[in-house]
């Protein structure tokens, strides 16, 4: 199996701002199977997001690093970095829709900047799009008339357009009721059975997240743990896992595979 | 292969990246710690601006350039600051005529009232005026734009999508600048001319002549040279730093976070753009005059 991701003893700190340094990654080192979906676990503040923009590269490293598909991003600048990213899909926590831009333009950005397709190439992708992504009728809307929910949708769409070979998800069912929620979940399972892509989630939503799980990483105080499956997380007898199951899962938990 | 680390250069590692220092800084009561920190964050932040503006740059160079986002700039920036610009102009143009002619009339030199009011609207108030309109209008709602999209993560997404966003809406907004400003500079230039003359000669009785006369006698091309240079330097000073003060909203010094932050860096980037502005003003009349 294969790594898309790698980690390699990655530290990573802020400055508080009451003075002072806050290590966020001290010394981290995994890696994220490919083809696989991966679930970034943790409480608040303990660097889940920080993580994701590392692989990104829109935030460096102090030391150590992160290779994508075994291409070293600490270190990478300019076009490297570009054709880096040109693999990754990203479902920002607030969707990031562009939001002077109409749903079809939104998905059809991607296209229009990173492709030669012609208009009429891209009208009928975007059109197919939408229709997968339930959103048919909806082309002419701005993201501000559209409910959490639409905007996720159309923030998968866009991310999907490339076809990447990594998607990564930041906190993907954030502020969405729970109908919504299983909706989400639904289109990952659907979408990934579909593609093939590798997926990474950064989640609060615990238990529910792991039915989706490969792998789970758990973040706390700048360390992480991973477990190969959300069944192994109860076996760990590491006092913080301990507490963290007992706080999140309650005392016995069993993954179910999500309806596909 | 073993990477070394901060600790293999003999830095602790509580040493913050310079990236670390920008946003917050330590609260100690060193005063020469606190005014080394200022220095290193002044420093930081000069250094990304430049990187930003070089970036900028290179954008007109990136394929595909984006035409259709510039002819919107331009629309924006220019075509949609005419109104104020006009008034502007119009009552700039017509206090310098009835100011010009009670001063030169002391003298009864009222018939340099022509020179006068041209030279002093094409080397300093047109050029100066309509940069501070223009940072007032176009630049406060640039630098507003890119400070929402950088806290929605809207730039962040283009990063993501391997869009370069200085191609794609930045570059457009300079190269916009440069076109509109002198085009700008040069419409208030007229309109001052024609509001000293209905000051000058409709209300005061100067002689059409004489208003005409001098100005064709004094002005050179010299001095319209210098009203276009400083025109295209204030437009490129007020683009920069609207636009770099938005895009680095996160990373400014007590700007705060959220809504908040943007609204203060708004503020900032007119005040120091206006601020450049008269500081440059001088620098360049000391230099070209």
């Amino acid at each position: 199996m294969s790594a898309a991701i790698e980690f390699d003893r990655v530290v990573k700190t802020f400055a508080k701002s009451g003075g002072g340094v806050q290590t966020v990654l001290d010394g981290v080192s995994f890696t994220i199977p490919r083809g696989k979906t991966t679930v970034i676990a943790g409480g608040s503040g303990q660097g889940k997001s920080v993580t994701l923009k590392l692989v990104l590269g829109l935030v460096r490293a102090d030391s150590g690093r992160v290779l994508v598909h075994g291409r070293d991003i600490t270190r990478a600048g300019g076009r490297e970095l570009e054709e880096v990213r040109s693999q990754f899909g990203v479902l920002f926590q607030g969707s990031a829709l562009f939001d002077s831009l109409t749903v079809f333009e939104n998905v059809a950005l991607p296209l229009r900047e990173r492709t030669a397709k012609s208009e009429e190439e891209i009208r009928l992708l975007v059109a197919a799009s939408l229709r997968q992504f339930e959103l048919a009728g909806h082309e002419d809307k701005y993201p501000a008339q559209l409910s959490g929910g639409m905007q996720k949708r159309v923030g998968l769409a866009r991310a999907m357009q490339l076809k990447p070979s990594i998607m990564l998800f930041d906190e993907p069912t954030t502020g969405l009721d729970p109908v919504m929620t299983r909706e989400i979940y639904h289109l990952f399972a659907r979408t990934q059975a579909e593609f093939g892509f590798t997926s990474v989630i950064v989640s609060h939503d615990i238990p529910k997240i792991f039915n989706l799980a490969d792998q789970v990483i758990i973040l706390h105080r700048g360390q992480m743990d991973v477990f190969s499956s959300p069944e192994a997380i109860q076996w760990s007898e590491k006092p913080h896992i301990r507490e963290f199951v007992k706080m999140t899962m309650g005392d016995i938990y069993q993954s179910s595979v999500v309806e596909k | 292969m073993v990477v070394p680390s901060q600790q293999d250069f003999g830095i602790p590692r509580s040493f913050p990246p310079c990236t670390a220092l920008q946003p917050t800084f330590a609260m100690t009561s060193n005063p020469l710690a606190r005014l080394g920190n200022t220095g290193l964050y002044l420093l930081c932040d000069l250094g990304k601006m430049t990187l930003f503006l070089g970036k900028a740059v290179r954008g007109v160079f990136r394929r595909p350039f984006r035409f259709r986002e510039l002819l919107r700039q331009v629309h924006f920036i220019g075509f949609g600051s005419l109104a104020v610009i006009f008034f502007t102009a119009a009552s700039t143009g017509m206090v310098l005529g009835l100011q010009g002619y009670y001063s030169l009339n002391k003298f009864g030199a009222e018939g340099m009232l022509g020179s006068a009011v041209s030279l002093t609207l094409i080397m300093e108030l047109g050029p100066v005026l309509t940069a501070l309109m223009v940072a007032g209008r176009a630049g406060s709602a640039m630098c507003a734009e890119l400070g929402i999209m950088r806290i929605s993560e809207q730039i962040d997404a283009l990063d993501c999508m391997a869009v370069d966003p200085f191609r794609y809406f930045i570059t457009p907004k300079f190269l916009a600048a440069i076109i509109s400003v002198p085009l700008l500079t040069a419409v208030f230039d007229v309109v001052g001319i024609a509001g000293g003359y209905v000051a000058g000669v409709g209300l005061m009785g100067v002689s059409p002549g004489s208003y005409f006369q001098g100005m064709e006698g004094s002005v050179t091309n010299h001095d319209i040279r210098l009203g276009i240079i400083k025109s295209f330097v204030f437009a490129l000073l007020v683009v920069w730093i609207c636009t770099g003060r938005g895009y680095f909203v996160r990373e400014i010094r007590g700007a705060g976070f959220g809504a908040e932050s943007v609204s203060r860096v708004t503020t900032q980037a007119v005040v120091l753009s206006s601020i450049a502005v008269l500081v440059f003003d001088y620098l360049l009349t000391a230099v070209l005059l």
